[in-house]
């Protein structure tokens, strides 16, 4: 019975804890920059998913041209050495679409739907730039060590029936994420420009008049943003894979992240982050397995026991960011309703 | 210029540009070019009601013009009497009991308050989710593994095809009451955020409920509204039109389909602009626009709001299944796994911004640019690219990247589009009148 219990957690861990912990964290990176644009300029960005694309892109290149120049990390991904160029080319961007597109509209006092239409050329801009400098292809950039932990190691360890296995890519996720985020929360707690961005999510006319300049704070929102973005989506390539449609498609989620937790709420995106991933990943997953070690052998039933069909993966994120903006539009940590 | 100026010189210049791609490309191609430009005209003149007349932004198009496309495969498509056979009880059944559980979720939500509402509605939730899976996953299972390779779904209704349209119609403005009764009460930018999220909720429907649709098996070879060719070649009325068309039998057979298509959807678009403009210029359209510019103020002056924007967003949306149904009628196919958010929902948005927001001639003139520019785009890119590495050498990688990446410039150029109007153009093409 107790071996019951333990292969069940073990299974529990492989299959749901481990992922969910993973995409978690890169769902929780790209969250942070939308709902510090959301904060900041005041408009959800639709181009989010194509810079966190064009990062990458970036990067992955790089990689190539590193690995084609036998540059390597030893066991961890040489993507980590093309990071730098990546984020680099994405501030960039962000920086450049600002300038031309976005400041005109804040000079203006556009309103947030015109921002928001705006971010939808920039993001045709960037879905075609990606798909110009890397193809729509799923590319595979993952080089170094692959596990950690075998799940035929841990069986050996263990003496369970049931592995885990945990990949260095989620390991690394983690470990990256942590950082990022500890800096981030540095700087807006230390920093004299961090609080003053804060001050700005508050109430941006007190912060105009206290003498804070609006046009550093954006640039500081846009460099932050793009290089979360760039971190979620290069941990993400290497965890999964690269595709520019996929990278699209993550928005929703990172979008639901950010208002589950409350928009301009830095710790609301990083526990909305984790929970849309939890929700997918757990409500995905069939535990007739799982079951099968807890329950007895007459209980058990021929179903899979999954509550949602894989399928339905990413319409999960939906259903928890509409119940949220129709329950609790501010989120789970108070953010503002602009 | 005075403003119907403007508009004769835009629409010579549309005439200009298809008769330009009749001579250069080919006739067929400057057809199909038409008839998708009439039916992207009706998805804008839906999505201009909707933001136009009343500022919301609805970011779900896709979602809408897919439930349109089902609908022309329920519609014509014969039914599979054996899975009805073997599923239709059980389908029948979970139905039931699906209804028996939203009504007593409702019933006990009128009725009750506080934590045994909660606790009712959970109840009934599970329960009903039980009862209904029960029910639901014998009988899918029953009519999807029955003549997987042929059928594996329930099958349609067997009806002439142009049916569909007004039931696209009907299916879309059901999703979109729906929809809209939960979420007309956000804000514009939320509302965006949550309807781009329901449309890609259809889509995951469309593509996995196989007893329904094929799902992304697809379903193929729906009957149409016009003759097929080979049957045209045979007619003797349409033999003096081949002599008038032009070319050979083949070649006229299709022109003359193409037409036929053309001539269809060009007179529901007619239909529609005539009934949008009739309301934009009625008592309805000016408390439409006062909401749209204050809805306080409107609401104070005794205006039921939210009444008032679900019924444009129902509107707004049917306009869009129609438009959905013509497109899977003209396709002859359904493809749930062909719809694409880019395509379907923004393509649609940079229409209406660049004809005109508020303007249905806007939106119309709209469409057929930004089509134009979409289409001819990539032929374009081709060209631009095979010019500029004409003269390099054969194996160097930088030019058959630059070769195989030249369609997808008209996504950029799409945006720049957008963001150019927007910026130095904000009214559109056909500024809104009032």
């Amino acid at each position: 019975m107790v071996d019951g219990f333990l292969n069940a957690a073990v299974l529990f861990a492989n299959f749901v804890l481990v992922p969910g912990i993973a995409y978690g964290a890169q769902l929780a990176l790209g969250a942070l920059g939308i709902t510090l644009i959301f904060g900041i300029l005041r408009f959800g960005n639709f181009a989010h998913g194509d810079l966190m694309a064009l990062g990458t892109a970036v990067t992955i290149l790089v990689t190539w041209w590193l690995q084609a120049h036998g540059v390597s990390l030893g066991p961890l991904p040489t993507a980590l050495l093309a990071l730098p160029i990546g984020v680099a080319a994405a501030v960039a961007v962000a920086l450049v679409s600002d300038r031309l597109v976005f400041r005109y509209y804040r000079v203006t006092r556009a309103t947030p739907v015109t921002f928001m239409i705006a971010s939808v050329g920039v993001m045709f801009v960037l879905n075609g730039a990606v798909r110009f400098i890397i193809g729509v292809d799923d590319q595979n950039f993952a080089d170094g060590t692959r596990f950690l932990i075998t799940a035929n190691g841990f069986r050996e360890m263990t003496g369970l029936a049931e592995g885990l296995a945990i990949r260095s890519t989620q390991v690394l996720t983690l470990i990256v994420a942590i950082v990022a985020v500890a800096a981030l929360f540095w700087f807006l707690q230390k920093t004299v420009t961090g609080k003053a961005m804060r001050a700005f999510s508050d109430n941006e006319n007190l912060a105009r008049l206290s003498g804070i300049e609006p046009g550093v704070i954006v640039a500081y929102a846009w460099i932050i943003a793009a290089t979360l973005a760039t971190l979620a989506g290069v941990l993400y390539g290497l965890d999964k894979s690269f595709k520019p449609f996929t990278y699209f498609q993550l928005l929703m989620p990172m979008f639901a992240a950010a208002i589950v937790g409350g928009i301009g709420q830095p710790v609301g995106a990083i526990v909305g982050g984790f929970l849309v991933a939890f929700s997918e990943v757990g409500l995905t997953y069939a535990y007739k397995k799982l079951l099968a070690y807890v329950v007895p052998d007459s209980w058990a039933s021929d179903g899979l026991i999954q509550l949602i069909a894989t399928d339905y993966k990413f319409s999960i994120s939906f259903v928890i960011l509409v119940l949220t903006l129709l329950a609790r539009p501010t989120g789970l940590f108070k953010g503002k309703v602009i | 210029m005075s403003r119907s100026d403007s508009r004769m010189v835009l629409w010579g210049l549309i005439v200009a540009l298809l008769i330009a791609v009749a001579m250069f490309q080919d006739v067929a191609v400057a057809l199909t070019i038409a008839q998708l430009c009439l039916i992207s005209a009706l998805m804008a003149l839906g999505i201009n009601l909707q933001w136009g007349y009343a500022g919301l932004f609805n970011a779900g198009v896709m979602g809408f013009a897919a439930l349109g496309g089902l609908a022309a495969t329920l519609v014509s498509v014969p039914p599979v009497r054996e899975a009805w056979a073997l599923g239709g009880a059980g389908i029948a059944a979970a139905a039931i009991a699906f209804i028996a559980t939203v009504a007593a979720i409702v019933l006990s939500n009128r009725k009750m308050s506080g934590w045994p509402r909660v606790a009712a509605t959970l109840i009934f939730a599970v329960v009903g989710y039980a009862i209904v899976s029960h029910f639901l996953a014998p009988a899918i299972l029953a009519v999807e593994s029955h003549d997987a390779a042929q059928t594996g779904y329930l099958g349609g209704l067997g009806l002439p095809v142009m049916w569909s349209w007004p039931v696209g119609g009907l299916l879309a403005a059901g999703a979109a009451w729906l929809v809209g009764r939960i979420t007309l009460g956000l804000r514009a930018d939320y509302l965006a955020i949550a309807t781009l999220g329901i449309a890609e909720i259809i889509i995951a429907v469309l593509k996995n409920e196989e007893w329904l649709t094929r799902g992304v098996k697809n379903v193929t070879g729906l009957s149409r509204p016009v003759p097929f060719e080979i049957d045209l070649q045979q007619e003797q009325w349409f033999q003096p039109l081949v002599s008038l068309l032009g070319g050979d039998g083949i070649t006229a057979a299709a022109i003359f389909v193409k037409l036929a298509y053309l001539v269809l959807f060009a007179l529901v678009l007619a239909g529609a602009y005539f009934l949008a403009e009739r309301a934009l210029h009625s008592p309805w359209g000016r408390m439409m626009r006062a909401i749209r510019d204050d809805r306080e103020a409107a609401a104070a002056m005794g205006k039921d709001v939210s009444a008032r924007h679900l019924q444009i967003f129902v509107l707004g949306s049917a306009l869009i299944g129609i438009a959905g149904a013509m497109l899977t009628t003209l396709d002859g196919q359904f493809t749930p796994g062909a719809y694409n958010p880019l395509r379907f929902t923004f393509l649609i948005w940079v229409m209406v911004i660049v004809g005109g927001a508020g303007s249905n001639m806007g939106a119309v003139l709209g469409s057929f640019f930004v089509w134009f520019t979409w289409i001819e785009a990539e032929p374009l890119g081709q060209w631009l690219a095979n010019a500029i590495v004409a003269g390099w050498p054969a194996d160097s990688l930088l030019r058959i990247r630059l070769l195989d990446v030249a369609p997808h410039l008209r996504l950029v150029l799409m945006g720049l589009v957008l963001l150019l109007v927007m910026r130095f153009r904000p009214a559109g093409l056909i500024p809104m009148r009032g």
